[in-house]
């Protein structure tokens, strides 16, 4: 089946957006437009003490100015966290009150405090910047590592020390007791640098309000339109799901940072409602950083003992998370159950504890972003494990191949249960492709040219497709973590699948085509996704943490299955045949072994004329499907990274970079490579150069693309990829999930390389300055003693 | 406000535009070519590259009165009848993802062609990464958007 599973089918989306012709939020034109902008904080930390919009009201254009105490007075809500957690003592996190404009204080520098509604979008801005807030400035909290100490200024005036919450996993009596008995004990300091995502379109809504039925639509930069309908209906009381639509039209990056549902789309849809005009509002780039929710952000440190023969007895992790200002969407679950969960990587470790505490501080708020929490604990998990193999003298991968887990499944000492994996495989492709045996000639061909060459490695396991349901709410989640699927065959045959995934660069549209192509042999062009739209899909999750396969196309197969059989019906009706004797393959079903058969179109309209179905059987053919997986997948890698360092000016070139995956099984590997080139990019960037900066002020001074460096095609190498595969007995296809794995493990891969390049510890991101600083310090003239 | 007159995609076109009109704004808002895409505020991303006289311009830093008489075509404007190899070759590479920077990639992709090929020089792989230096993808990592355009080089 050549559009089927596995086939590398090139994308049916490309067209439109290669001719210019997508429609991305911003390229809407709805009647009655007005502009958006709004009054944002100068100041990390300040008390509002009054606001005066006579100015802005006065310009000829502006329509309306609204602020917080109007917002609350409607009965708009608190933006909420979507996932509650305990700490170790028993105590509820604490959550600090997050109104989508600010009423009593600001928190962040670019906090929301008020709406101008004018004419065009100039006007707005302009208005905006005549809005005269009254502040009384205060002191701000900002570094990560400092937050809980005393005297720091309190973000929420209530909650003591600014922690939200400490957090705790696994055992660590246990723990203390394998370190203590331990051969070897290697220690690490570690800080995972805080990102800013990036999705090129920069978030957008626009907010129709029709009066006569009472209706609001949102057309929004969503990845989980449904999620956004269901908070902003239940939570922030907008209103009733039944009379708000969110449609999330063609969507240009996501990244996590479109997950959540931000201030703005609260604010211009009760807006529209208070002026009776639509209001598109899009953020310029300043504003993206400013305002979407930044990633990463931990102080760590961490200790692993081991035996005398170079196995693991015990790994204890304590890290401080930053979650900024407010606690966001799944800012809560990122740095413990997709954190601290993870940490037991590739490796059987008979004891492990993780404390996390999780601070506020006066920066934009942190959650999640491409592999939130897994690429935190990758980066602890496998610096440590290189660290540690230097210093007793194995070689890296050696000491991999004393601790890998062999046997499936695998209860860890942190919660999970590993569903598969062949962890020496995938390290033997990576290890073979990067050709690790001709490293030390290629070394010393550079060292004769003055750079420093190095490699490193990340054996990475990750956790995809949050499940199931009901365990995800036990241990606090909000929401349920299944998929919904509706497939329909169409009275001329074609078929549209409906899922509740939203593809905003995923390829949906290709990908979820084959399996319908692959299950009936009908031509690929012949079937149709429909998504992105509360209108039109009953419901769903939405697309992030790698679901859109093992929890997305698992809904999708269980509703095929349910069409296949109502088919098989049909035709055994109409052909005077057993059900069991009928074949369905290359766009027909057949009687195994005859040449009777009904072609695919044949049987659409049989399904709808319903002249001759089988007695008791309804009419139509379409079937619908809830999915919820029974245990999260969990896709791994090797990652081999080569690096030549310039000493001279700490330049570092990434030369070959080796990306070796088990995603389980692969429904199209042109997109799962794609997938891989991207999140190790992002990873590079995280490495090299990415790193969000805010001055002891609060004030954020990486707020543009000329101070926050983006890898550039020129920063990154052509990748070498290969794919190993142990199916996931978790779901029908034996998928993994592939959207997140290149950003978790590549950030270490690279690190690692350069501290093999240059012999000496350098934190992220390494740029030019660190490393050369980093030479510097450790070539020193040692004083004499 | 000035009045302009230009070409674009071919055909001509004359309006009243505030002077400070970017020529990114003129050909979404007034024109509705949203193909044009503004992913930042500084010059930097390259979503918004159009051609202006054949050469590839950011239309986010271009104000539209500057370009009285100028001939502008943006993506929606390279195509003619079937997608232009430039176009093809990034769907028959997966040079793409979610699509917005790609209008940019496949104007400064055509341009750099363009330009190599009427000097004579070769297109190689390290020559396309540092051409691409004002383009920014978050989606794809580079990789088969230099393959692409590789490819899409011998067929233009």
């Amino acid at each position: 089946m050549s559009d089927g599973i596995g086939a590398r089918v090139k994308r049916k989306e490309d067209k439109r957006f290669l001719l210019g012709k997508g429609k991305y939020t911003d390229d809407i034109r709805v009647e009655n437009q007005s502009f958006g902008a709004f009054v944002r904080s100068p100041h990390a930390h300040a008390r509002i003490k009054g606001i005066d919009a006579s100015a802005a009201l006065a310009m000829d254009g502006v329509l309306a100015v609204h602020t917080g105490p109007e917002l609350k007075a409607d009965g708009i809500g608190d933006i909420i966290t979507g996932w509650a957690i305990t700490s170790k003592n028993g105590d509820p996190m604490k959550i600090g009150a997050w109104s989508p404009l600010a009423t009593e204080k600001v928190r962040y520098v670019g906090d929301s405090v008020a709406i101008v509604v004018a004419e065009t979008q100039a006007l707005a801005r302009l208005a905006a910047e005549a809005v005269d807030v009254d502040y009384e400035v205060l002191a701000p909290t900002v570094a990560t590592g400092e937050a809980m100490n005393p005297g720091q200024a309190l973000v929420h005036d209530e909650i003591p020390n600014n922690m939200c919450f400490d957090w705790e996993v696994g055992d660590e009596a246990k723990t203390d007791a394998g370190l203590a008995g331990a051969a070897h004990v290697t220690e690490i300091d570690l800080i995972n640098n805080r990102l800013s995502p990036n999705a090129i379109e920069p978030r957008s809504a626009i907010a129709v309000y029709d009066d006569a039925e009472d209706h609001y639509t949102l057309y929004s930069t969503s990845q989980n339109p449904h999620v956004a309908r269901l908070v902003l209906s239940a939570f922030y009381n907008v209103a009733p799901e039944h009379k708000l639509r969110v449609i999330a039209p063609d969507v240009g990056g996501g990244f996590g940072s479109k997950i959540y549902i931000y201030p703005e789309e609260i604010t211009c849809l009760w807006a529209s409602m208070k002026t009776g005009r639509t209001i598109r509002w899009t953020a310029e780039r300043s504003e993206s950083f400013m305002t979407d929710a930044h990633a990463r952000d931990h102080v760590t440190t961490a200790k692993m003992g081991f035996d005398a023969d170079g196995k693991i007895v015990g790994f204890k992790v304590d890290t401080i998370a930053n979650l900024g200002a407010y606690a966001s969407l799944f800012a809560t679950a990122t740095p413990t159950y997709l954190y601290g969960t993870l940490l037991s990587g590739q490796y059987a470790m008979p004891a492990i504890y993780c404390n996390v505490k999780a601070v506020y501080t006066n920066t934009v708020p942190v959650d999640a972003y491409r592999g939130a929490g897994r690429p935190e604990a990758t980066y602890v998990v496998e610096r440590m494990m290189e660290k540690a193999a230097r210093e007793m003298n194995m070689d890296v991968a050696d000491l991999r191949r004393k601790n890998f887990i062999r046997e499936f499944p695998y209860q860890t000492e942190v919660l999970l249960a590993y569903d598969a994996g062949d962890f020496d495989a995938v390290l033997d492709m990576a290890q073979q492709a990067a050709n690790v045996a001709g490293f030390q000639a290629r070394k010393a061909e550079a060292t004769s040219r003055g750079k420093m060459r190095g490699i490193g490695y990340s054996c990475f396991i990750e956790a995809c497709g949050l499940a199931p349901s009901a365990a995800a709410g036990s241990l606090g989640s909000g929401v349920g973590l299944w998929e919904s699927a509706e497939v329909r065959v169409n009275p001329v045959g074609t078929i549209e699948i409906l899922t509740g995934a939203h593809s905003h660069g995923q390829g949906h549209e290709t990908t979820f085509a084959q399996l319908a192509a692959d299950r009936f042999g009908v031509p690929i062009d012949n079937v149709s996704i429909v998504h992105g739209d509360t209108d039109k899909v009953q419901f769903g999750m939405g697309t992030y943490g790698s679901r859109s396969g093992p929890v997305g196309m698992s809904a999708v197969m269980k509703a095929l299955d349910k069409v296949e059989a109502k088919v098989k019906k049909i035709v055994a009706h109409s052909l005077e045949a057993a059900e069991d004797d009928i074949v369905i393959e290359g766009g027909e079903a057949k009687i195994a072994g005859t040449d009777k058969k009904m072609a695919w179109h044949e049987i659409g309209l049989a399904a709808y004329l319903a002249h001759n179905l089988p007695e008791g059987m309804e009419p139509g053919l379409k079937e619908t499907s809830f999915f919820d997986p029974v245990n999260f997948s969990f896709p791994s890698g090797c990652f081999i990274c080569e690096v030549e360092v310039d000493p001279q000016t700490g330049t570092t070139q990434i030369v070959q970079f080796v990306a070796a995956d088990d995603f389980g099984t692969i429904i199209n590997p042109m997109i799962v490579e794609g997938q891989v080139h991207g999140g190790v990019t992002q990873g590079i960037g995280q490495a090299l150069m990415e790193g969000v900066v805010y001055d002891d002020d609060g004030q954020l001074l990486t707020g543009s693309y000329m101070d926050y460096c983006m890898p550039r095609a020129d920063d990154v190498p052509s990748y070498t990829i290969g794919h190993g595969c142990t199916p996931s007995p978790n779901n029908p296809l034996g998928l993994k999930g592939c959207g997140e794995a290149g950003a978790i493990g590549s950030p270490v891969a690279v690190i690692n390389a350069i501290v093999d390049a240059i012999g000496t510890d350098v934190e992220m991101p390494a740029t030019p300055s660190r490393v050369w600083a980093a030479i510097q310090a450790s070539s020193m003239p040692q004083a004499a003693e | 406000m000035s009045s302009i007159t230009m070409t674009v995609n071919g055909k001509a076109v004359s309006q009243d535009v505030p002077d400070n009109t970017l020529l990114s704004d003129f050909l979404r808002e007034s024109l509705r070519f949203t193909g044009t895409h503004v992913g930042c505020d500084t010059s930097q991303c390259g979503a918004c590259v159009v051609h202006v006289d054949g050469r590839a311009v950011k239309s986010c830093t271009t104000l539209a009165v500057s370009l009285e008489g100028a001939s502008v075509t943006t993506v929606e404007g390279v195509a003619n009848g079937d997608l232009h190899p430039m176009q093809a070759a990034f769907n028959e590479h997966h040079g793409l993802q979610c699509g917005f920077c790609t209008p940019g990639m496949i104007m400064t992709g055509i341009d750099m062609v363009n330009r190599y090929k009427a000097a004579g020089k070769p297109l190689t792989e390290k020559a396309i990464r540092a051409e691409l230096e004002g383009n920014i993808c978050r989606c794809t990592g580079y990789h088969n958007i230099v393959k692409a355009i590789e490819d899409a080089a011998a067929n233009m």
